[in-house]
C-alpha cells in the first residue's frame, strides 16, 4: 500500500531517551556513527537519539535492528511505559495533530493508551494480567473505554477471540493455562479491543516456535488487512519485517540509519549495517 | 435509666474536645480541602488518641475538631446509640466536652457513626461523621498506596471494573457486600467506609455533609450536600442493595428498613430487627401515642 | 437482647472495667510499685518509651503497670498521653559520639579504638532458670549493690570512643554522612507518603514495634534478602540534649537513653556512570536508633534502614511502603483489635450476597 500524503496518523520527531545523568556531550557522542551508546563523557546510556518518523494511517512501518539499538525502548516511549527524554510526538486523531504526546500529564496519556493506542508485547507476562481471565483482559481494554454492560463486553471479547483464534470457550480461564503462541493471541485480542487506530507490536513472535510465529504472522496479516489498523512493527528479524511492512526505518545505536520501501530495502540496502543485516538473511 | 445519668462528667486537666487547638485547625484544613474535592483522599497527620486504631480514631478527629459547646452529638455503632464502641467514643467526647448527646437522629447537629446511615433522612444542618478502616476501594485490587494515588489521579480505574467483571463471570453477580465502591462527582472512586449496601442510595445528592476519616490510614474524605454519588455497576447488571423482602422488624415492624438479623438467645429462633435502634424507638413511640389516641378517642383529652 | 436503647452497653462496659481491676489486683500480694518497675523492669520500660515514642521512665512504668505487663498495651497508653502535650521546643541535633556509653561493641574488628565495652550484657551469660531470684532478700540486695559500687575505679575523665564507621569513612570504604538538615520531616505532624525520604522512613521504625520490626529484618537476614550485614558498632549509653532558648542560647536540658546500630553492608551494584567518574565501589551503612536499651530494636532497624535502601526491591523487607506502613504496633495492634467490635452489619450484607449467589447458582442448575 502507498501511503497518501495527507493522512499522515503519527508524526515522530527527534525522539531523545537517554538512561543517567545525561550531560552536553551525550547525544553528539554516540549514535551510530560513534558506533556506541555509552557516552564516554558522563556515563549514560542514549537509547534513542533523535528519532523522527512517520506513519500514515492502515500503514505497516517496519523498525529493525540488532537487540540494544534503542527500538523497543522507542515504543515504550510512544507507549508511555518509558518517559522520553526529549522530542516529539502528534497523532493526527488526538487534540488535531497539534499536541505533543510525549509532553501530555499522567492523564492525558492514560486516555491515549486506553482509546487511541494498543500495544503487544514479546512477553506476554507484560500485556496481560495473569490475575485476570482471558476475557477480564480483553474486558479491562473495553471498560477503560467505557464500555459497561457485562453482555456487550462478553460478546465483543468473544468476537475478538474468535479474530485471533482462541478457542471462545477457554474466555474464562486464566491466561497461565494457555501455551505461549494463545497468550500471544490474547494479547493481541487485548490490544485490538477499543479498536485503536494505532497498534504497536514489539518483537511479538520472538521467542515462539517457528511454526507458531508463522501462524501469528499470518493473524497480523490478515487483522491489518480486515481492520486497516495503522502498525509499528518492531523487529530484530529482517524475516518478519519483510512480511508484513510496507516502509522500513533501520536503527542502529539508538538512531535511524536508513529508511524507505521495504522491498527497495531488501533489494537494494545503501548503509553497510542494512547490507549486513540483508546479507545475514539470505 | 436516663441518659444523662450514664454520661460522665466533664473532665478537668483537658483542652475542650481533647485535641489542642493547633491540630483542630489542622484537621478542619485538612476537611475543608476534602469538601472542595470530593471522593478525595486528603492526607492528614492522625494523632493518637486514648481510643484503640481502627476503633473510629480518624471519625473521633474530626468529631472533635468539629464540635462547639453548642453541638448536640450522636454516636452510633451498627446503627445502635448503645453499642459498645458507640457508648466509650461517646464517653470520650462528652468527658472532654461536655456537650449535649442525643438518641435521637433529628436533634443531633453531629452525628458519628460505624458502619450504618440513619433510615431517616438528615437535613442541610447535620453532619455524618463516618469511621473508616480502609478508605481506599482500589485496595481490593491495589495494596500499594503510592499506586493507588496514581491510579486515583490518572483516573486510571480499568481494573476496578474488571475486578467487578470476574466477579459476575465467577459467581453471577457482584459478591462486594458492604463498602461498596461508588464513584463520586464523576471523578473519584470513593470508600464509601463498610455501610451496607443499603445505605449507598443515601449518600446520593443528599441533603447533609458526609465526613469520612481513617484514624489509622491517615486520610479524611467527604461528599458535600448535592453530590452525586453512584455505586459502581453495568447496565445490564444493576446495584442492588439487600433483599428483606417478606421480612419485618419484629419490634415495630418497619418493613422498609435494614433489618438484623438475629437469634434469641433463649429460644434459639430467628427474628429481625430494625438496625437504626432510633428510627425503630420512634416508630413505636408513634404506634403507642396512636394507640392511646385510640383508646381515649380523639379531642376527648 | 440489649436492643431497646440504654440497657446493656454502658453498664456493660462499666462492670467489665471493674473485672478488670479485680483481676488485676486479686490474690495477696501487695500492689506493685512503679518505682519497682521502673528500675527492675528495666527493659520492658525502654521498650515502652520507644513503641510510645515519648521518652518519660515513670509514665512508662506506671503504663506497665496499668497494661499488667503488657507492651503493646502501655505503649499505646503512653502514644494517647503524649498527643495531650504541647511540643515547645525541638532539640538540636544531637551528636551521639557525644554519648556517655554504657555498652559498645564492634563485630567487625577485633579491636577497635577505645576498645570494645560489654556493658550490661546477658549475651554470654548461660540462661538457666535462676532459682536464687525466687527468694531474693532486701537486705541481700542492697549488700550487693554496696560492694559492687566499692569494687568499681572510677575514671577521672570520660573515655571517648571514636567511631568504628568513620574508620571506614576516612579509608573512603564506606560514603560519606549525610548532610544534617535542620528541620527534618515530623511524620506526626505530616502523614507518611510514600516512597518516603530516609530520615521519615527512620523515624516510622523508632517508633515501631520490636517483634514487628525483628519479624522483617530477620526475613532479609534469613534469605529472603541479600544485604550480608556485620555490625559494625552497636552502642548503648546516654546522649546529651540540647535546645534553643527564646534567647537563641544552647542550653541542656537533660540525656536520654539510647541504643544504636550502625551495620555495614555490602555495596550496592555501581552504576556505569559512577564507575565513570572514578566512583569506587564502597560498603554501605544501615541505621539504627531508638530510645530505651533495646539491642534487638537498633539492630533490625538498621538491618531494614540497609534493605530499604536496594535500588530494585523485590523482597518484602526491602519493600519502603511495605515495611513502614506495618511496623508500627499501635497501629497493627489496634486493627487487629478492632476484628472484636461486633460486625452485623457487614456480615450480613455478606450474608445476602451469599445467599443470592447460592440462589443464583441453584436456579442455573434447575435451568440446565
Amino acid at each position: 500500500m502507498v501511503p497518501e500524503k495527507n493522512n499522515l496518523l503519527l508524526e515522530v520527531k527527534e525522539l531523545v531517551k537517554v538512561y543517567g545523568s545525561q550531560c552536553s556531550y551525550c547525544l553528539k557522542l554516540t549514535g551510530a556513527q560513534a558506533e556506541r551508546q555509552l557516552c564516554p563523557e558522563c556515563g549514560s546510556v542514549v537509547a534513542c537519539n533523535r528519532i523522527s518518523l512517520k506513519l500514515h494511517a492502515g500503514e505497516i512501518l517496519g523498525v529493525v535492528g540488532e537487540s540494544g539499538s534503542g527500538k523497543s525502548t522507542l515504543v515504550r516511549c510512544l507507549y508511555f511505559d518509558e518517559e522520553a527524554t526529549g522530542g516529539e510526538a502528534y497523532l493526527a486523531c488526538y487534540g488535531e495533530g497539534k499536541i505533543n504526546i510525549l509532553q501530555e500529564n499522567a492523564q492525558r496519556k492514560r486516555y491515549l493508551c486506553n482509546y487511541l493506542l494498543g500495544i503487544v508485547y514479546q512477553n506476554p507476562q507484560l500485556g496481560l494480567n495473569f490475575n485476570f481471565s482471558c476475557g477480564g483482559n480483553i474486558a479491562e481494554k473495553l471498560l477503560a473505554a467505557g464500555v459497561r454492560s457485562v453482555d456487550q463486553v462478553r460478546q465483543s471479547a468473544a468476537r475478538l477471540l474468535v479474530k485471533t483464534e482462541v478457542p471462545v470457550e477457554r474466555m474464562d480461564e486464566l491466561p497461565g493455562n494457555f501455551s505461549g503462541g494463545m497468550q500471544q493471541r490474547v494479547q493481541i485480542a487485548k490490544a485490538l479491543a477499543h479498536n485503536p487506530p494505532l497498534l504497536l507490536l514489539d518483537e511479538i513472535t520472538t521467542g515462539l516456535d517457528v511454526s507458531v510465529q508463522a501462524r501469528v504472522l499470518d493473524l497480523i496479516r490478515q487483522l491489518q488487512h480486515q481492520m486497516g489498523i495503522a502498525m509499528l512493527v518492531i523487529s530484530h528479524d529482517l524475516g518478519v519485517i519483510r512480511l508484513l511492512t510496507d516502509r522500513t526505518l533501520v536503527m542502529k545505536n539508538g538512531q535511524v540509519v536508513e529508511s524507505g520501501l521495504t522491498d527497495q530495502i531488501l533489494e537494494d540496502p545503501q548503509h553497510p549495517y542494512t547490507q549486513l543485516l540483508v546479507n545475514s538473511l539470505l | 435509666m436516663a441518659i444523662k445519668d450514664l454520661i460522665p462528667q466533664k473532665q478537668a486537666g483537658y483542652n475542650f474536645a481533647f485535641l489542642d487547638e493547633h491540630t483542630k485547625r489542622e484537621v478542619r484544613r485538612k476537611i475543608l480541602k476534602a469538601v472542595a474535592i470530593p471522593g478525595y483522599q486528603v492526607p492528614f497527620a492522625s494523632r493518637e488518641l486514648p481510643i484503640a486504631r481502627g476503633w473510629g480514631t480518624g471519625g473521633l478527629q474530626i468529631t472533635l475538631s468539629l464540635v462547639g459547646p453548642d453541638d448536640v452529638l450522636k454516636v452510633i455503632d451498627q446503627g445502635c446509640d448503645d453499642s459498645v464502641n458507640a457508648v466509650s467514643l461517646r464517653q470520650l467526647v462528652a468527658m472532654t466536652t461536655g456537650i449535649k448527646t442525643t438518641f435521637e437522629t433529628g436533634r443531633a447537629t453531629v452525628i458519628q457513626t460505624r458502619h450504618r446511615i440513619p433510615e431517616e433522612p438528615l437535613t442541610e444542618k447535620q453532619i455524618l461523621v463516618l469511621q473508616v478502616p480502609y478508605p481506599d476501594s482500589l485496595r481490593l485490587i491495589e495494596p500499594s498506596e503510592q499506586k493507588t494515588r496514581q491510579m486515583h489521579a490518572e483516573q486510571d480505574y480499568s481494573r476496578m471494573w474488571v475486578y467487578l467483571y470476574e466477579d459476575i463471570v465467577n459467581w453471577g453477580e457482584i459478591t462486594i457486600g458492604a463498602r461498596y465502591p461508588v464513584l463520586v462527582h464523576g471523578r473519584y472512586i470513593m470508600d464509601p467506609s463498610p455501610i451496607p449496601r443499603w445505605d449507598v442510595p443515601k449518600l446520593n445528592m443528599a441533603q447533609n455533609l458526609y465526613l469520612f476519616g481513617a484514624g489509622r490510614e491517615k486520610r479524611i474524605y467527604a461528599v458535600g450536600p448535592y453530590t452525586q454519588v453512584v455505586p459502581l455497576e453495568f447496565s445490564d447488571r444493576p446495584f442492588q442493595v439487600e433483599d428483606f423482602s417478606g421480612k419485618t422488624c419484629f419490634y415495630c415492624g418497619s418493613k422498609d428498613s435494614f433489618l438484623d438479623e438475629i437469634f434469641n438467645s433463649k429460644t434459639g429462633q430467628k427474628i429481625y430487627a430494625c438496625s437504626d435502634t432510633a428510627f425503630c424507638a420512634q416508630r413505636l413511640k408513634i404506634q403507642s401515642a396512636v394507640r392511646e389516641e385510640k383508646i381515649v378517642g380523639p379531642g376527648k383529652k | 437482647m440489649g436492643y431497646v436503647a440504654v440497657k446493656g452497653g454502658t453498664q456493660s462496659i462499666l462492670e467489665a472495667a471493674r473485672l478488670l481491676r479485680y483481676f488485676r489486683l486479686k490474690g495477696d500480694a501487695p500492689p506493685l510499685e512503679v518505682r519497682q518497675i521502673q528500675e527492675q523492669m528495666r527493659l520492658a520500660v525502654d521498650k515502652v518509651m520507644s513503641e510510645g515514642s515519648l521518652y518519660a521512665p515513670f509514665y512508662a512504668a506506671l503504663a506497665l503497670k496499668q497494661a499488667e505487663g503488657d507492651t503493646i498495651e502501655a505503649s499505646f497508653i503512653l502514644r494517647a498521653y503524649r498527643s495531650t502535650r504541647p511540643r515547645n521546643y525541638i532539640s538540636v541535633p544531637a551528636d551521639t559520639r557525644q554519648m556517655k556509653i554504657i555498652r559498645r561493641i564492634s563485630a567487625a574488628f577485633k579491636d577497635i579504638p577505645g576498645g570494645q565495652f560489654l556493658g550490661p550484657s546477658r549475651d554470654y551469660t548461660q540462661r538457666l532458670l535462676d532459682f536464687n531470684l525466687a527468694e531474693e532478700e532486701t537486705e541481700q540486695v542492697l549488700k550487693f549493690c554496696r560492694e559492687y559500687l566499692k569494687e568499681l575505679e572510677v575514671l577521672e575523665e570520660a573515655p571517648s570512643f571514636p567511631k568504628v564507621v568513620d574508620l571506614l569513612r576516612a579509608e573512603g570504604l564506606l560514603a560519606k554522612e549525610e548532610e544534617i538538615r535542620p528541620q527534618p520531616p515530623d511524620i506526626t505532624r505530616e502523614a507518611l507518603s510514600f516512597p518516603a525520604s530516609r530520615t521519615a522512613a527512620l523515624q516510622a521504625m523508632a517508633r515501631g514495634e520490636t517483634g514487628g520490626l525483628l519479624a522483617l529484618a530477620y526475613s532479609s537476614m534469613k534469605g529472603y534478602g541479600d544485604i550480608h550485614p556485620t555490625i559494625g558498632e552497636l552502642r548503648v549509653g546516654y546522649l546529651p540534649l540540647n535546645i534553643f532558648d527564646a534567647k537563641g542560647q544552647k542550653v541542656y536540658v537533660g540525656q536520654v537513653l539510647v541504643t544504636e546500630a550502625e551495620v555495614i553492608a555490602r555495596p550496592e551494584a555501581a552504576k556505569p556512570e559512577a564507575a565513570k567518574r572514578g566512583n569506587k565501589p564502597q560498603f554501605t551503612l544501615g541505621y539504627g536508633l531508638c530510645f530505651g536499651h533495646n539491642e534487638l530494636k537498633a539492630i533490625s532497624m538498621a538491618v531494614l534502614d540497609r534493605a530499604m535502601q536496594t535500588k530494585r526491591p523485590k523482597l518484602p523487607a526491602e519493600d519502603q511502603e511495605f515495611v513502614l506502613s506495618i511496623v508500627d504496633g499501635i497501629e497493627s495492634s489496634g486493627f487487629a483489635a478492632h476484628y472484636k467490635l461486633p460486625h452485623y452489619i457487614t456480615f450480613q450484607s455478606d450474608l445476602d450476597r451469599l445467599r443470592f449467589i447460592r440462589r443464583l447458582g441453584e436456579e442455573r442448575e434447575n435451568g440446565d
